[in-house]
């Protein structure tokens, strides 16, 4: 189910001397089984975008059609919508909220009116799918929790719904590095194995080169560029005017490229940076 | 020199004596130099922030003692002197902002010391320009993005005049260029200021920039020592959930590959630097 978005602006405060214009006439489509990263500087209009996705905001002009539902349809079911476009906030202290693990997953096909074998084998099937073990979790109170299991348990009331696509909100934010993989790793595995489209909003361009294929560089409101990860981090300078940098592993590939080394600077993934380094090396050691 | 902070075999749990207890400091024992920029790391869970909040205060041992220029924080008539002495700037700033103005709330920190408004001006100012916030001083900081915020919340501490500031995380909720702005400007108050900074990360490209770091594991203190000795001990960091700076993720792997490099490379660009050289 198609996301298509046109002609989309949006203004907080509209009709008040505040109004303040967050959302310039933006037009994207992201197509089923995608995974999309989205980028860009605090306050560029991103998680309003994005919010838009499962109508959590209604567009004031233009419009938003999620698997031929426009948003803006008086009749359209908003609630099922929500359903299918899943929504994971940053901070995890916003979306939990039963006093345990199972409760707080159980949440959303026992409102969906699932009969309760169905819920509980729901709550089962979230749970493995980002890694808690049903027996040691379940229970859990949600304070006992670590970050980085607040946010797989975040994750998990969302797909106990059944989504088709996932809006993931800078939910690595906090994480240590290891919560961080894990969180990755979940993320990889839902694409791959459940085929659910993945739209990943992040202020780390590294988790963003790992994970995506298509970026979207969002800035003042405008999508400033729209496409393959390589041709969006090709641009080191207009990102950075934007207040972006590169990920880390390709600005240390082009600066050894800028000292002459033979090395793609569109290499993102590690083991081709080492690879391509120790073919430099090897071949100056041959002509020695 | 004394250390600037020292803990003594310091034991903290919260909720002591019911079900729920958790013991988050387990006999710590370290110490902080005046002057330097200590890193403290560890997963989330692993007692960081305790132990940071009892360099001020915050907290006070259950069991052991904390001595900040030797005063004990377990003295609550020390405490007004400590806080004076150590500042905090926590992760998100939108719980340290108090004031609808910049400047305003850069001045609720002197104006509570009890200073004279001369002196209080020239404090404000002084964190104003030391931290280049001096276009933003009649804006209110629920306009600034949130690296401004951090900015001002930063500056806000520095009018203590502190000999140290505690930094919890100061950049997880920020964009890449806001990150480097606060990483920046906290090198410069340290190396301009001599202010002693405490910074409590879990990026390990903030860590390479530290004097020292510390790594904590389930309330005890596992590693001490320079960055670049931490991160040439057999990988022991990924055993406490953390990473390697990418720069010696390369190294380590290249030097298994046999290329000639040391274990002492943390920053990209010595790893640039020492390739080109062989090449």
């Amino acid at each position: 189910m198609p996301i298509e978005v046109t002609g989309l602006n949006y203004s907080y405060k509209k009709g008040t001397p505040f109004e303040k214009k967050v959302l310039h006439d933006i037009n994207l489509r992201i197509e089923d089984g995608e995974i999309v990263g989205i980028i860009g500087p605090t306050q560029s209009g991103k998680t309003t975008l994005a919010q838009h996705f499962n109508a959590l905001f209604i567009p004031q002009s233009g419009k938003v059609i999620v698997n031929s539902i426009n948003t803006a349809d008086k009749n359209a079911d908003l609630i099922k919508l929500r359903q299918e476009v899943g929504y994971v906030f940053q901070n995890p202290d916003y979306q939990l909220f039963a006093s345990n693990v199972g409760e707080d997953i159980s949440f959303g096909p026992r409102n969906q009116g699932l009969p309760s074998e169905d819920v509980a084998a729901r709550v089962k099937e979230a749970m493995a799918q980002v890694g808690l073990d049903y027996d040691t979790f379940y229970s859990r109170d949600i304070f006992a929790l670590s970050g980085g299991q607040k946010r797989r348990t975040a994750i998990a009331g969302v797909l106990a719904c059944k989504p088709k696509t996932l809006v993931l909100d800078d939910i690595t934010a906090g994480l240590d590095p290891r919560g961080r993989d894990e969180i990755l790793d979940v993320v990889k595995r839902l694409h791959s194995e459940k085929q659910i489209t993945i739209i990943y909003i992040s202020n780390s361009m590294d988790e963003v080169a790992e994970l995506a294929e298509r970026v979207i560089v969002v800035n003042q409101g405008r999508i400033a560029f729209d496409d393959h990860k390589i041709n969006v981090f090709n641009q080191p300078e207009k990102l950075r005017e934007i207040g972006l940098e590169l990920p880390e592993l390709m600005a240390l590939a082009i600066d050894l490229h800028q000292q002459g080394f033979n090395i793609d600077p569109a290499l993102l993934k590690f083991e081709e940076i080492l690879q391509s380094i120790l073919d430099n090396l090897h071949d100056g050691q041959v002509r020695e | 020199m004394n250390p600037l902070i020292e803990t003594f075999n310091l034991s903290y749990a919260y909720q002591t004596g019911s079900v729920r207890q958790v013991q988050a400091l387990r006999e710590v024992n370290m110490h902080v130099r005046q002057g330097e920029i200590l890193a403290i790391t560890g997963q989330n869970g692993s007692g960081k922030s305790t132990l940071a909040r009892h360099f001020n205060g915050l907290l006070t041992p259950d069991e052991g003692k904390v001595l900040v220029d030797g005063l004990s924080t377990s003295n609550r008539e020390n405490i007004p002197s400590i806080r004076k002495m150590v500042g905090m700037v926590f992760q998100n700033p939108d719980n340290q902002l108090v004031s609808s103005i910049v400047e305003e709330d850069i001045a609720f920190g002197p104006e509570n010391l009890g200073l004279p408004p001369d002196l209080i001006r020239e404090r404000v100012d002084h964190a104003l320009i030391t931290l280049k916030l001096e276009p933003l001083r009649q804006e209110s900081p629920n306009q600034l993005s949130e690296g401004q915020k951090q900015l001002v919340a930063i500056a806000g501490v520095l009018a203590m005049r502190p000999k140290c500031i505690v930094m919890d995380e100061p950049t997880a909720h920020l964009d890449p260029r806001s990150r480097r702005e606060v990483i920046d400007n906290i090198l410069r108050l340290n190396r301009e200021e001599g202010i002693t900074i405490i910074l409590l990360t879990h990026y390990m490209n903030e860590v390479v920039h530290c004097d020292r770091m510390i790594v904590m594991d389930q309330g005890c203190i596992m590693m001490e020592g320079t960055p670049a000795e931490i991160f040439y001990q057999d990988g022991k960091i990924l055993d406490y959930g953390l990473d390697f700076p990418v720069a010696t993720r390369l190294t380590r792997n290249l030097k298994h590959h046999g290329i000639d490099l040391t274990d002492n490379i943390i920053h990209a660009r010595e790893l640039v630097e020492r390739l080109c050289q062989l090449k």
